[in-house]
């Protein structure tokens, strides 16, 4: 029998039912083998979609055999398939490398239900980015966000309580605020599939409740993708979360908001609304280009080493951000292939943080003066990968840079504010990367790690090979960038 | 082994001596001095092997990768480049046998990590030379920052921590603030960045924009050192000696002049720079450099500080020549690269020297200092004459080429600062050599011979050379006037 067309319910069905089995798993170690395998068997069913994507197949599947618009409807284009990729690669690479630091920070007891939470995370997050239908994105949104909840509350940090407080909070009204739009379109419409959506909004003649539904829908999924000024709860969650949880949420959580907010505006709204897209444009476009400014600013002067990549995901939403408000096929494609780039960056500094941690209890940037001499491997992980996030050329970070420089350039008269302040906010990372890397190399040592040597080798494994991937697909980029393209490509088509 | 394989082998074997370099550190000091030493001989002879082609004509070529269409990482050997890499890697070898009379001399931490990241910066070096085009250039280019800023703070104090600071806030700064701006304008309007013969940018960009561009070019490479992105190289002054000499006398400030030469030849193209009035900006510039780094170096007390002023001096010489753009002129651009190269490497080595053997590093401490070392002071005396073109020394040789090509443009601003300078550099230069061979030790001075035998032998090599380029400049002049010709075809 033929699976491949199977594949996209899969991709939600595997990890979605193995969750509740893995919390049976309760001999140690068994837990976590579980998930991985799950997991790496989710990015590999996320691969060989993507490459069929890439060679212009185009996945619809009506979920138990209802057609849309009366069943749920999956859609899987280029855009969704880079994105499934992001997620199921970030969950597949950190679950490898979890195991030891995971076995440090969560109990023993209660590493079942702490695997099982995020397969449900992977669940929710994979689902939203194949459902085509916009309450089943709403419902797999909560999935995905109350087991993060879990997640980054879960650690031994008892100051991660009171940071997921407030991104359940805001997370919560986020999700409201997205609910409320679709309420109103629904109420216009009487569909909530996409497609369908787009299909009758034409036919609706007082656009006003459509117009105030674009706007919930917006600032509820900005309050998800931590865009700047709604990014308050970011840095903290990703600071106190267990450190083998922040590389995977840091990799692709907000991306996926990221990701429905620009295929929902594109699609359902751009091309139905006379003057929407500049209205989309004119207020994400200056949004982001604080963010860049403000989030790299703030990097630069902040001591905790995981508070300070957090920050710097703010800087690197505005650029995705920032790449999409263009409204053109080159901002687009500078967009999505930033999703993946930047995914590949902080996901390889964020593993090289958690390599830190098995030696360093503490990780402000004070207590890890030196640390090169004692962790030689991670500390040049660390290197290629904020070199990547600085954006140098030879690495994945230069290739989106590039393009999105490329694409301001094409920006009328004031391309030259955009490209001064892209590489202002680069020089910016500059000086926060680099005052990472002078502490590790160049400091004398001021407190002995717990152990000598380098972190246990699946960690550090891991570590290195994102790290070269960064290399890779910085002089390799063809894959990532025909996703990427394609997916500008349909988004300006407005089709998903 | 084929052309395309040299090139690769050229770039690719610093990388690969760098890691022999480590784990030879790891079982003894000798045997990674050894690798050095081989490595280096091994690149010169790879290097030193592309010559014949280039002299036939050939222009051997390849692409590594193109991550971008119309963006690759490719490697060209061409005249200028070929210059550039050979100097570079034939002194690195000298360099080396210096490294290890100093480094043991002084007793200096950190020499596996020291001699790890020479290579490095050698390889980057390398890349810069063959670059094809301007990414792969900028590529190398910061490679080459970062693989020196080690080297630069390799003393680990505090005040060396600052100064390093320096060296690499202001080259990053600008060549990410100013150099990538220039770069991706560059391919903006002309769709490429690769160095082609007669440049890319005749009319795609016109009035004062081409200034502009110009402008962010110059600027952008801080390695050229022109003012007032000058400040890194006597902050970099802080480095060991024989990093200063390699490095800041050869390889990486001649980066930064290669780097504008290249660009103005092979970018801008020197006809199409000639008939652009808004251009014209940049001869004033270097020669405002040259008057003010020679005034500057006239007040240094110290011997070190002295010189990298001269430095930033001698480099605007290149960039002053390249930008008076008649071909007499762009040949002597790239004669005095190699020219200065050999009479300032002679320069660090002798006052590394005089550290080594005395701990000398102050300009009154220098009297009397030629009867106890007189071969070093003997080598200092050459390559200060060479400093200042006396013959028979290499300075002579491209001030001859400079000045001819300045009255063939009848740029008399040129011809002006050229002889200023002169006057200026022998001001400077003279007083030292006479308080050393004349003057009377002071007394109670410490009682010292020459410094340790491969440092005093680098020194006499670097001497000998400043001497021979002077007789034996044929082939480079045949090389450079390759480039010229290219370019009137």
């Amino acid at each position: 029998m033929d699976i491949t067309p199977h594949l996209p319910a899969l991709q939600v069905v595997v990890p979605l039912l193995a969750a509740p089995l893995v919390l049976l798993l309760r001999p140690r170690g068994l837990a976590w083998a579980g998930a991985t395998s799950v997991a790496v068997l989710s990015f590999c069913i996320a691969l060989s979609m993507a490459v069929d994507v890439a060679q212009g197949a185009h996945f619809r599947y009506a979920m138990g055999g209802w057609e849309a618009p009366y069943g749920i409807e999956l859609s899987i284009g280029a855009f969704s398939a880079l994105v499934l990729l992001i997620v199921s690669g970030a969950a597949a690479f950190s679950l490898l490398a979890a195991r030891h630091s995971v076995d440090r920070q969560i109990e023993d007891e209660r590493q079942p239900l702490f695997y099982a939470a995020w397969l449900l995370a992977l669940a929710g997050l994979a689902g939203i980015a194949v459902s085509a239908d916009a309450f089943n994105i709403f419902v797999f949104m909560e999935i995905s966000s109350l087991a993060s909840y879990v997640l980054i509350a879960g650690g031994p940090d008892r100051r991660a309580l009171p940071s997921v407080f407030k991104y359940l909070i805001m997370g919560t009204i986020g999700a409201t605020f997205y609910l409320i739009g679709i309420g109103l379109v629904y109420m216009m419409t009487g569909t909530l599939n996409l497609a369908d959506m787009e299909a009758r909004i034409g036919d609706v003649t007082d656009v006003k409740p459509i117009m105030v539904a674009a706007g919930f829908i917006t600032i509820g999924l900005a309050l998800k993708a931590a865009v700047f000024p709604l990014h308050v709860w970011l840095p903290n969650a990703y600071t106190h979360a267990p450190h083998m949880i922040t590389v995977f949420l840091a990799a692709c959580a907000t991306k996926v908001a990221i990701y429905v907010l620009i295929r929902f505006d594109f699609f359902v709204f751009q091309a139905n609304l006379p003057g929407h897209h500049l209205q989309f444009s004119f207020f994400l476009l200056p949004l982001a280009l604080l963010g860049i400014l403000v989030a790299s600013a703030v990097a630069m002067f902040e001591g905790n080493l995981k508070r300070l990549l957090a920050t710097s995901s703010v800087a690197q939403i505005g650029y995705i951000i920032l790449g999409a408000s263009f409204l053109t096929e080159a901002g687009l494609t500078a967009s999505a292939v930033h999703l993946f780039n930047h995914a590949l960056a902080k996901g390889g500094l964020f593993l090289a943080v958690a390599c830190l941690a098995c030696h360093y209890r503490d990780l402000r940037l004070d207590q890890l003066a030196g640390a090169a001499r004692n962790m030689p491997l991670t500390a040049a992980a660390m290197v290629v990968s904020g070199f990547s996030l600085i954006g140098i050329p030879g690495t994945a970070g230069f290739i989106s840079k590039w393009l999105l420089i490329s694409a301001a350039l094409d920006e009328g008269p004031y391309a030259w504010v955009l490209v001064a302040i892209i590489l202002a906010s680069s020089l910016m990372a500059l000086v926060y990367i680099w005052r990472i890397l002078e502490t590790l190399y160049f400091r004398p040592a001021m407190t002995a790690p717990e152990q000598p040597g380098e972190a246990p080798l699946p960690l550090l494994g891991v570590t290195l090979i994102v790290a070269l991937a960064n290399i890779g697909f910085g002089l390799f980029p063809q894959f990532p960038l025909s996703l990427s393209s394609a997916a500008a490509e349909l988004l300006l088509r407005h089709t998903l | 082994m084929t052309a395309e394989a040299t090139i690769l082998m050229a770039i690719g074997l610093p990388v690969i001596i760098a890691l022999g370099i480590v784990l030879a550190g790891r079982l003894s000091d000798n045997l990674r001095e050894t690798v050095t030493l081989v490595g280096a001989a091994g690149l010169a002879w790879v290097v030193w092997s592309l010559l014949p082609a280039l002299f036939a004509g050939e222009r051997p070529g390849i692409v590594l990768s193109e991550p971008l269409p119309g963006l690759a990482i490719a490697f060209r050997v061409e005249p200028l480049g070929m210059l550039f890499a050979a100097l570079a890697s034939g002194l690195w070898i000298v360099n080396s046998i210096y490294s290890i009379g100093y480094m043991r001399g002084n007793g200096e931490q950190h020499q596996t990590r020291f001699y790890t990241c020479f290579a490095l910066a050698l390889g980057a070096t390398m890349g810069i030379a063959f670059a094809a085009n301007l990414f792969t250039l900028f590529l190398f280019y910061e490679l080459l920052t970062l693989s020196t800023y080690p080297l630069v703070s390799h003393k680990g104090d505090a005040a060396t921590v600052r100064s390093a600071r320096v060296y690499l806030g202001v080259l990053l700064c600008t060549s990410i603030g100013l150099f990538l701006p220039a770069i991706i304008w560059t391919y903006h309007v002309a769709g490429s960045g690769d160095f082609t013969v007669g440049g890319i940018l005749e009319g795609r960009i016109a009035g004062p924009d081409v200034g502009l561009l110009l402008a962010l070019f110059v600027f952008g490479v801080g390695k050229a050192a022109v003012m007032p992105v000058h400040r890194w190289l006597p902050a970099a002054m802080v480095a060991p000696t024989p990093v200063s000499a390699l490095l800041h006398a050869v390889a990486v400030v001649k980066a930064g002049v290669f780097t504008v030469t290249k660009i103005i030849v092979y970018i801008f193209g020197v006809d199409f720079l000639f008939t652009t009035p808004s251009s014209a900006w940049l001869v004033p510039l270097a020669a405002f450099t040259i008057i003010a780094a020679s005034l500057v170096a006239l007040r240094q007390q110290n011997l070190k500080r002295l010189l990298a002023y001269s430095t930033v001096a001698q480099l605007s010489y290149v960039v002053m020549a390249a930008a008076v753009l008649k071909p007499l002129s762009e040949v002597g651009a790239a004669v005095h690269m190699v020219a200065h190269a050999f009479g300032k490497i002679t320069l660090f080595f002798a006052a590394g020297a005089i550290y080594t053997a005395a701990k000398k590093t102050e300009l009154s401490q220098l009297r009397g200092i030629g009867r106890r070392m007189p071969w070093t002071m003997g080598a200092f005396t050459i390559g200060a004459l060479s400093m200042i073109g006396v013959p028979p020394t290499a300075g002579f040789v491209s001030k001859w080429y400079i000045l001819a090509g300045s009255f063939q443009a009848e740029n008399l601003l040129a011809i002006f600062t050229i002889i200023a300078s002169t006057a200026l550099n022998a001001a400077y230069f003279l007083p030292i050599i006479f308080a050393a061979w004349f003057a009377v030790e002071e007394n109670g001075s410490k009682d010292h011979g020459e410094a340790p035998f491969p440092v005093v032998l680098a020194l006499c090599i670097t001497a000998l050379l400043t001497l021979g380029f002077f007789f034996f400049n044929g082939p480079v002049i045949e090389l450079e006037t390759q480039l010229v010709q290219e370019s009137l075809q």
